[in-house]
């Protein structure tokens, strides 16, 4: 058994003052609040941009009222020009990706609960933490400004693959300033996550209390350690490759540009720059960084469902082990998203060996929730109906992976909607669900008020449905050829799939506007929400001990000290089926970790 | 009864003898920062690994690569560097003395940390004179690759080099208060990194003259 004596406790006065408490805060969850508020500005612009995409997709010709304010020549009259369809769908990918799925399940709900379910009053470098949030903003506005220079945002895709992304103006409308904006703005967002890692490293290593070993700590507390761990070393890698991109656009150095290009019929300067570097170095970020966006989930939804289940997981221990297997494994893929890159194809073998391999803890993972489930009584609320909505999208979108792990398959696949289907379904919505479990799970510690669990099934049953209406049929769509990154489908062979196409924006129309149903629920429920227990949902984790919304310093200067790990359920306990962490209750059950 | 930790081990070995003043007293040592800094050290790592990895493959991707010698002035500047280190050791052992109330008045090692932060500047001083002779013998960022990543690689270690300034400052004032505020752990965390900033710089150093 491993005791922590107990770590320092910095005692410190409440915070006073609007600026001090809502704005430049040091509290751990002002900090969460104001990442996840973040993310959800975020989600919605992100979420628009698909909706301009999906309906030009569907009627390539329609004035889309409203677009041509954004734009008045990526857009005159409502209507896309090519280029700008691109512009929408490289900002869709980068708002999505940095600003949400990084952002809400990782910082959002990480700074928040982390330091309470270790049993720390805030994290150990809380100027730090504040400015990681403070700096990620920025980084968000320097994006959103891409839409509001002359030539508008870039058109490269979230992945800004040189040349393209490294010629300058000359590329495209965007491929100027709104590229380098792009860049600027990634290179800040990196520098923010570097420095939120750092704080969830050390509370997680350092500010666990007494009685807190690493085995006792929830599921969640795990995933976020793991994130932080895979984001220190991708982040680390982003921000230099983008400083490069930074160096070919203003100083005219030439990193990703090769010699010989005539792009518009001039002859481009740049010479001995290697448009493959910026593959590998992205990829490098680019495939961890997945797992950043995914793993928060993985902890999110094991935490919510053991809490539902009422007993423990097959095993949480083979769980951790698994989630830091995908973490390890992780550096050794991103070369499946090259494969037709024009890399020696002997390290196509050398990525799609581990490629596959990494399924196994992926599987193992599912194994575990799915046999845990098997014979139980699944209590069902909305966070527990997202859960299993998430379980449901990982394994439909995972199994699609298997077909591009193998070179073979992925050169007919690759750029092709099956790969858009693909990472939607298994990273996007499948932590998008993780988000919404986490929220109607935890919203009631956060507010003291409870979500609405009509309008959250709502919620739920339209976007589970309308995900798989929206995702599954892209699958189709790419084994017919259809090409990924085209603003029209003009090719003869494409154009039987046009009903395909309208059908998916109608749904992604529909399952947009079920998400208007969760925001209208997040807010009305934080105001007029009916009152919550300080444990209603009677989990046994340390934030159910605290009152909701918890005191500034957590534990009201109490530090608790843990006697039994998180997954005490099932058992017989003075009228209860669990026993909380702090309880020193002692009771029999079948494992209790030490 | 519990022996009192010694000064590696983040305690002050004896009791504190300086009033109003106890750098090693348990609610002012983190062992939390020492986490954080070996994080930073990695997430540095990372970054100048990455940049390494860019240089080896553009320097293999092109036959444009040429060659150029380092200015004499970055020996210069690793010889300052060094000694930096050794001076910031020695300004440890002082603070450490005085806070025991071995060594009294706080001159000394005041002293021999004002020596490591003007050996700092001079080394960012002197890597700017290094930019100065490059851009003479007309090697300016994008006339090559070579000098684009030596460039590129200077830059970037000067500007951790300016953030441990920063932290050495902090240590300074701290000290130099009236009731000195300095912790322990603030004071060990800067001189990791410290002398992280230094290794790294000797990493540079070899590639910089092996490749460049």
């Amino acid at each position: 058994m491993h005791d922590m004596s107990a770590p320092v406790v910095h005692h410190h006065a409440p915070p006073t003052g609007f600026i001090r408490k809502y704005v430049f805060s040091l509290d751990h969850k002002v900090i969460g609040e104001q990442y996840y508020a973040l993310a959800l500005v975020a989600v919605y612009i992100g979420l628009v941009l698909s909706w301009i995409m999906r309906i030009h997709l569907a009627w390539p010709g329609f004035a889309i009222p409203g677009v041509q304010y954004l734009s008045k020549t990526g857009a005159p009259g409502g209507v896309l020009t090519p280029e700008y369809y691109l512009q929408l769908m490289t900002m869709h990918g980068t708002v999505m990706v940095f600003f949400v799925l990084t952002t809400a399940p990782f910082a959002g709900f990480g700074n928040y609960f982390l330091p309470i379910q270790v049993g720390a009053e805030d994290m150990p470098f809380p100027h730090l933490n504040m400015m990681s949030f403070w700096v990620t903003c920025v980084a968000f506005l320097v994006a959103l400004s891409a839409f509001f220079v002359p030539q508008g945002p870039p058109l490269s895709g979230w992945t800004a693959y040189a040349p393209l992304s490294a010629l300058g103006q000359i590329a495209g409308p965007g491929q100027g300033t709104g590229q380098v904006l792009w860049a600027v703005s990634i290179a800040i967002f990196c520098v923010g996550q570097l420095l939120g890692s750092l704080n969830f490293i050390s509370t997680t290593l350092d500010m666990r209390c007494k009685g807190m070993s690493l085995m006792r700590m929830p599921l969640t507390v795990w995933a976020w350690f793991i994130t932080s761990c895979i984001g220190l070393t991708a982040f680390a890698v982003l921000m230099p490759a983008c400083i490069l991109l930074i160096m070919d656009h203003v100083a005219g150095t030439s990193f990703f540009v090769p010699s010989g290009l005539v792009v518009n019929d001039q002859l481009q300067t740049h010479s001995g720059g290697s448009t493959l570097l910026w593959q590998h170095l992205f990829w490098f970020f680019g495939h961890p960084e997945v797992y950043i966006a995914i793993v928060p989930a993985v902890g999110v939804v094991s935490h919510v469902l053991v809490t539902n289940l009422r007993r423990p997981l097959l095993s949480a221990r083979v769980l951790v082990y698994s989630m830091v297997a995908i973490a390890f494994l992780s550096y050794m893929v991103y070369g499946h998203h090259m494969f037709v890159s024009g890399m020696n194809p002997f390290s196509s073998i050398a990525f799609s060996f581990p490629t596959l391999v990494i399924t196994i803890p992926a599987t193992i993972i599912v194994l575990i929730w799915i046999g845990s489930l098997y014979g139980s009584r699944l209590r069902i609320n909305t966070a527990s109906l997202f859960a299993l909505g998430f379980i449901s999208m990982f394994v439909s979108g995972g199994i699609s992976g298997f077909f591009l792990a193998q070179p073979s398959l992925d050169v007919m696949l690759h750029a092709t909607y099956f790969v858009v289907g693909h990472f939607h379904l298994v990273m996007a919505v499948a932590a998008l669900f993780g988000i919404f479990a986490g929220t109607y799970f935890w919203f009631s510690k956060v507010t003291g008020r409870m979500m609405n669990e009509t309008l959250g099934k709502i919620h739920f049953w339209i976007t589970f449905v309308g995900a798989y209406c929206i995702f599954m049929p892209f699958h189709y769509l790419g084994m017919a050829g259809n090409v990924r990154r085209y603003q029209a489908f003009v090719d003869d062979f494409m154009g039987p799939l046009m009903p395909v196409h309208k059908f998916i924006t109608i749904a992604a129309l529909i399952t947009g506007a079920a998400q208007i149903v969760f925001l209208y629920n997040l807010i009305h429920s934080r105001f007029w929400g009916k009152l919550a227990s300080q444990n209603p949902w009677e989990g046994t984790s340390l934030e159910w001990s605290i009152p909701s919304p918890p005191p500034f310093d957590n534990f009201g200067g109490k530090i608790p000290v843990v006697y039994h790990d998180p997954y005490q359920y099932g058992v017989d306990a003075d009228g209860k089926d669990y026993v909380m962490q702090d309880s020193p209750e002692q009771v029999v059950s079948a494992r209790d970790e030490k | 009864m519990q022996s009192r930790p010694t000064l590696s081990q983040g305690g002050g070995g004896y009791p504190p003898k300086v009033p109003g003043w106890d750098m090693t007293a348990l609610a002012n040592s983190s062992p939390a920062s020492r986490t954080g800094v070996w994080v930073a050290m990695a997430a540095i790592t990372m970054t100048f690994v990455a940049i390494t990895s860019a240089m080896v493959v553009r320097q293999g991707a092109s036959l444009d690569w040429r060659h150029f010698t380092l200015p004499w002035v970055m020996y210069v500047d690793t010889l300052v560097l060094l000694l930096s280190s050794c001076t910031l050791q020695v300004a440890r052992k002082r603070v450490a003395l005085y806070a025991r109330g071995v060594q009294a008045g706080r001159s000394i090692p005041a002293l021999w940390l004002w020596l490591t932060l003007a050996l700092g500047f001079l080394f960012v001083a002197g890597q700017y004179v290094a930019w100065l002779q490059l851009k003479a013998q007309g090697w300016y960022l994008a006339t090559n690759p070579s000098s684009s990543f030596f460039y590129l690689l200077t830059a970037l270690h000067a500007l951790h080099v300016l953030g441990g300034l920063a932290g050495l400052t902090l240590v300074i004032w701290r000290f130099s208060r009236r009731v000195p505020t300095l912790r322990l752990s603030t004071l060990t965390t800067v001189s990791y990194y410290w002398h992280f900033v230094d290794v790294l710089w000797i990493y540079l150093l070899l590639l910089l003259w092996a490749r460049i």
